[in-house]
């Protein structure tokens, strides 16, 4: 990333805010809220980014894989009473893995499936790939619908992670912590894996150009199986961790984050990581210090931070070139 | 006379040409033929969603742009009127004003967002387009001194229209007369394009055409005319809000309804509208009557529940993108 610039923004932005919120430790607490939320974004929003890069599919079938992860996932959850009531942290994690797993494993499944039926067939077509994965979403959260419930179902934390500590006079909730370090864990296993390993240079590869990857004998199909499938499985883990933030799941979830998401994805340019990750942060942190200097703003202030990032850079903060 | 009226875009079949008549004497005399509250808010509903699914039609079948904003457009109407109607007064006047209004909001937004997205990718417009309704959406709930917020605004009408058969056949013949003009629009020469447009833009625009042109366009009729649609539902319901509008519900229900009916022709809005206003309202009662009947036999209950209707149209609507990319139309017409 020699593009320093869009980095830089992340920064500028949180200086920006330092003189417009009241207290320094109102703005520590803001900025770790907002650094958690944006971590949570580009981690469900990172696979879908990847397959469009990859593979020039626009899954909206991804909101679908968030909501399945996250009930899946609420479901070991909720049956691990005893461990989730524990004030040790060791019993937590001890059902929060297994939870976290069963999330990822049945997005993973999910999205193999989605692969071979539902989107096989309409490759190149855009049009036809935006109905039926339409189509899929509607059909998934029905179903959802059929085996939790049409109920919202409260999810309460595990006691580890429940209230905050204090850092200075800044309070900061534990989960929070939580979710920046594994949002940065999942960055740097990405970064890891593309850019150190052979794998990771045949995606980045297909990215740029696909014929000339499969023209040097490569299978580009197959790679895009395992990145669709660790993409879904990427949206289940953020799906479980943002019923977790949220406190509570209903099988709409997926489609509201997935605004978002679709928000982030424009800001960072379609199929670059790299962006989505920035694009992911501003997203987080604007939305916090807005949410607090203006909250009539609030709402607005995607589509604003969307709208100015376009009339500045008309194909995302990082274009990849096809 | 027939042929002047439709454009020359004959039925092209037998049976084609029977459901539709029956649907058009259907929806004439619906308040004759089915009395009740309940079935005439049916034939309503109907009429103004053909209209409603013929202008989405336009883009989606005919320009081949997904956008996932009609409904704000369909909204907009519906608040223009309400808002004029409950804030300033039952008068023909302010009616008038609040319909203009939201007309020039419509074009407005259509036009801002044709400009920013259509140059760029089909898959961009429907991004972009998905983010500003969701948007709008929130704004609506939010100004809740303006919209009413969630619980929307009850208005009431000028005098003549508080009389519920000329409300309806208001509805019923604006409907009908709009969506005898967007047959006009799409075999006209203008329509013509926009088919080269959808088949091949790069020939398009290299015999010569501003494909970009013809895109923002064709976006922007087909945000006025959901305008209209929005105006008068909301004067049939004598109401307006979130859900009866907004919603994004309402924009799975529209994406259902053109492809499970036909995408690419006119004709196949009407049908999909009809079928599928009518499953909205009566598949419901069939399916608890199979749900039921199935008690005792696991997990077939549960899908067969009343509320699981939206299950089996997402199924059918992969099944249709699949195997009848031209839905119903395309059955019949073969």
């Amino acid at each position: 990333m020699r593009d320093w610039i869009p980095l830089a923004l992340i920064p500028a932005v949180a200086l920006l805010a330092l003189p417009l919120v009241p207290s320094t430790p109102t703005w520590v607490t803001l900025t770790i809220a907002g650094l958690a939320m944006g971590m949570m974004i580009f981690i469900m929003a990172s696979g879908l980014t990847l397959v469009f890069g990859l593979m020039d599919v626009m899954n909206f079938a991804h909101g679908a894989f968030i909501s399945v992860g996250a009930y899946a996932g609420a479901s070991v959850l909720l049956a691990m009473k005893a461990p989730m009531q524990s004030q040790s942290l060791v019993d937590n994690l001890g059902a929060i893995i297994p939870g976290v797993l069963a999330a990822m494993a049945l997005a993973a499944a999910l999205g193999w499936f989605f692969e071979r039926v539902v989107v096989r067939p309409v490759y190149g077509d855009h049009l036809k790939q935006i109905l039926v994965t339409m189509g899929g979403l509607i059909v998934c959260e029905q179903l959802i619908h059929v085996v939790w419930g049409p109920d919202l179902i409260a999810l309460p934390r595990p006691a580890t992670l429940t209230g905050s500590i204090l850092l200075g006079d800044a309070a900061i909730e534990r989960y929070r912590m939580l979710a920046v370090v594994v949002g940065l864990a999942v960055f740097f296993a990405m970064w890891l894996v593309l850019n150190r390993t052979r794998i990771g240079l045949l995606i980045r590869a297909g990215v740029e150009n696909t014929e000339m990857v499969e023209s040097l004998g490569y299978r580009v199909r197959r790679l895009f199986v395992g990145v669709f499938v660790a993409g879904s499985a990427l949206a289940g883990l953020g799906g479980i961790m943002w019923a977790m933030y949220q406190e509570s799941l209903t099988a709409g979830m997926g489609m509201q984050v997935l605004v978002v998401i679709f928000i982030v994805i424009i800001i960072g340019g379609l199929g670059s990581v790299g962006g989505c990750f920035v694009g992911a942060l501003l997203v987080g942190l604007i939305a916090n210090y807005i949410g607090y200097v203006a909250p009539k703003l609030a709402l607005g202030s995607n589509i604003l931070l969307m709208v100015l990032i376009l009339l500045w850079r008309p194909r995302g903060l990082y274009p990849v070139g096809k | 006379m027939i042929r002047t009226l439709l454009s020359g875009d004959l039925p092209r079949s037998k049976a084609l040409a029977v459901v539709l008549a029956l649907i058009l004497v259907g929806l004439a005399a619906a308040p004759f033929i089915f009395p009740g509250t309940r079935s005439l808010n049916v034939a309503a509903k109907v009429a103004v969603f053909i209209l409603l699914v013929a202008s989405y039609d336009l883009l989606l079948g005919y320009t081949g742009i997904v956008s996932f904003a009609h409904t704000m457009f369909f909204g907009i109407g519906g608040y223009g009127a309400g808002i004029a109607a409950a804030k300033l007064g039952p008068t023909w006047w302010n009616l008038a004003l609040g319909i203009v209004l939201a007309l020039l909001l419509s074009l407005a937004l259509a036009f801002a967002i044709g400009l920013l997205s259509l140059r760029v990718r089909a898959i961009f417009f429907a991004m972009i387009t998905l983010a500003v309704a969701s948007f709008f959406q929130i704004l609506a709930s939010q100004l809740s001194a303006f919209t009413g917020g969630e619980d929307g605004l009850n208005f009431r009408l000028p005098e003549l229209l508080r009389n519920r058969l000329v409300a309806y056949y208001t509805v019923f013949a604006l409907s009908l007369i709009l969506f005898l003009v967007l047959l006009r629009v799409v075999n006209s020469p203008f329509g013509r394009v926009l088919l080269a447009v959808r088949e091949n833009e790069f020939r398009a625009e290299a015999l010569g055409y501003r494909t970009v042109i013809y895109r923002t366009v064709a976006n922007c009729l087909g945000a006025l005319l959901a305008t209209a649609a929005g105006v008068l539902y909301a004067v049939w319901l004598r109401y307006t809000g979130p859900d009866t509008t907004l919603s994004f519900a309402i924009m799975i229900d529209l994406l259902l309804m053109v492809v499970i009916g036909g995408m690419g022709t006119m004709y196949g809005a009407a049908i999909g509208a009809t079928l599928f206003v009518i499953a909205q309202n009566y598949l419901q009662d069939l399916m608890k009557l199979a749900s039921d009947a199935t008690k005792g036999v696991p997990l077939l209950p549960d899908l067969l529940h009343p509320d699981r209707w939206l299950l089996w149209l997402g199924v059918l609507f992969i099944v249709c993108v699949y195997y009848f990319p031209s839905g119903i139309v395309g059955r019949l017409r073969r």
